[in-house]
């Protein structure tokens, strides 16, 4: 059996709306090379709505798949919509992702989400607020966690030591 | 489509005289060679027969210092635990390499555990451990070195003689896993002068499921496996009969023809790194350039990850693989690439083509000519590149090396 789904195969060779955007609006940037995956997302913000939505991704076939997958449900979306979109939704509408790469789709929605902070960001709608992450997803590690990213699935103390 | 298998040492095709010699052993000769009757005694006859086939393989004193096991990995599990069990009493330290196959260093972590201790000695950028290194760090209670013949990632051969001078005038055990070279390269365990070798027949057009590790005569070891008295009490359960038939066979044909394969492997192998390195930008070889495997060429490529060229690579039918940790299922950089000083980002974009006697020069054109689009593809879509070209920044201006 394939690792990958039909569905993620079809957005890893065929990735929709890759590039970046001049002048954008707002850009969210997440990843890190230890993990392999790092995705830059651009968004161009109309009406409080998604008017364009572009990616840099390198990584795995997932991410690249998650990349492509992301920009589509978002496209066209209120910014309140599209920040509900999550890591769950996007491996769903992939129809499935292999339990070891989870993380990654985590990271497609959360890069989302940041370029949607930075607009907010610089239209003075929220505050610059530096959050402690999961090195590989930017996820907030919430208080007293016993140090797993919940979306990644990764003992961040290990991981880190090693 | 064209397919083209460049995939070796993951596993290599069958040999179809190999594939004859076993299927007897499939099918009517299915009996226990421990059985004392007429359905034992082909069995039996056969697995001794591939004993000295494979002792023949690595010019072994004597049939008898063959084991038979199920994998390099068991081998090597044998090996180190089997090794240092038996010199516990002597000594708790053991020296291996930093890049270890993870059959020999989770081995050698799980003594650590059990109160022995651990020296891993680093390699150069080229891969290649520095004897001195290896003499530096024995001292007394040392008493096992562990260092691979040749690396299968990186294809890097190692300076076995050189290391073995060292442990044999300080009457230290040697153990080398030669998984990725036995078949492949001429080995003399003599010359090598190694107490202990693992080996592989899914590596040299043999079966999976049949490999050995050679143990010096005198050379004490503890079993991994208790029970019966099979492979001289040290390796209990009933034989594999076909796949040590197969095994045998693959050994034997490889004895015949090990310097023939070489001569076909090398030439295309520098076909490959040539047109690759310079075909493409910022295409790295990985491990020495000349002390490598034949049929090896092992590659980081810049600003992007292995798996995705790999899954491109495939959809080109083109089988291959990489080191980079979205390709490993523990998602973590190869321990090889890291320790040769690579960072993880240039890790990420391991590639690695191992080629076998079954391919052709065609088969190498057809992989330089698949790949500059499909390296462009990907770096188009890399945010690490297109922050190198805007800024000239990243790649191997910041990897350290």
């Amino acid at each position: 059996m394939p690792v990958y789904s039909d569905k993620v195969m079809d957005h890893f060779m065929h990735p929709r709306n890759v590039g970046e955007i001049e002048n954008p609006d707002g850009v969210g940037e997440v990843g890190n090379p230890v993990c392999g995956d790092m995705m830059t997302f651009y968004i161009k913000v109309k009406d409080n709505k998604l008017a364009d939505v572009k990616f840099k991704t390198f990584g795995c076939g997932a991410a690249i798949a998650v990349s492509s997958m992301v920009s589509e449900m978002a496209m066209g979306k209120t910014l309140e919509e599209a920040q509900k979109i999550t890591p769950e939704m996007v491996a769903n509408e992939l129809e499935g992702l292999p339990k070891q790469k989870f993380h990654c789709s985590n990271l497609g929605a959360q890069a989302l989400n940041k370029a949607i902070d930075d607009y907010l960001i610089k239209q003075g709608m929220l505050k610059a607020d530096e959050s402690k992450c999961c090195p590989f997803c930017n996820h907030e590690e919430e208080e007293g966690s016993n140090s797993i990213c919940a979306p990644c699935h990764v003992n961040v103390k290990k991981e880190e030591k090693a | 489509m064209r397919k083209v298998y460049l995939d070796h040492s993951a596993a290599t095709p069958l040999l179809p005289a190999v594939k004859e010699a076993m299927l007897p052993f499939l099918g009517d000769s299915f009996g226990n060679p421990l059985s004392l009757h007429d359905w034992g005694d082909p069995a039996r006859e056969a697995v001794e027969q591939a004993r000295e086939q494979v002792a023949a393989l690595l010019g072994a004193g004597s049939p008898d210092e063959v084991i038979f096991t199920s994998s390099g990995t068991e081998s090597n599990n044998f090996a180190i635990k089997g090794l240092a069990s038996a010199l516990q009493s002597k000594g708790k330290h053991i020296i291996i390499s930093a890049i270890e196959h993870f059959s020999v260093m989770n081995s050698a972590r799980s003594l650590e555990k059990m109160g022995f201790q651990l020296t891993l000695v680093p390699v150069d950028k080229d891969g290649l451990v520095n004897p001195e290194d290896i003499r530096q760090n024995l001292r007394d209670g040392t008493i096992l070195v562990s260092v691979m013949h040749a690396n299968g990632e990186v294809g890097a051969i190692q300076p076995i003689k050189e290391i073995s001078a060292i442990t044999r005038e300080r009457k230290v055990l040697l153990h080398t896993d030669a998984v990725a070279t036995c078949g492949n390269l001429p080995i003399d365990v003599t010359d090598l002068g190694v107490d202990s070798l693992s080996l592989a027949g899914n590596q040299f057009y043999g079966p999976k499921g049949g490999a050995a590790l050679w143990v010096k005569k005198g050379v004490r070891i503890i079993p991994l496996l208790d029970g019966g008295i099979q492979e001289g009490g040290r390796r209990a359960g009933t034989e594999d009969v076909a796949a040590i038939v197969g095994l045998g066979k693959a050994a034997e044909i490889a004895a015949g023809d090990i310097v023939g394969r070489m001569n076909k492997l090398i030439p295309m192998r520098d076909s490959l790194i040539k047109g690759l390195t310079t075909q493409i930008g910022h295409v790295i070889l990985t491990g020495h350039p000349q002390k490598r495997l034949p049929g090896h060429a092992s590659f980081c490529v810049e600003f992007i990850e292995g798996e995705s060229m790999l899954m491109l690579l495939n959809s080109q039918g083109i089988a291959v693989s990489s080191g980079s940790s979205c390709t490993s299922r523990a998602l973590k950089a190869s321990h090889v690439l890291i320790a040769m000083g690579y960072n993880h980002e240039i890790a990420q974009g391991s590639l690695l083509f191992t080629l076998g006697i079954e391919n052709s020069a065609d088969d190498v054109d057809y992989v330089l000519e698949s790949m500059p689009s499909i390296v462009d593809r990907l770096r188009q879509m890399s945010p690490l590149y297109s922050k190198y070209i805007k800024t000239n920044k990243g790649g191997l201006s910041n990897a350290g090396l």
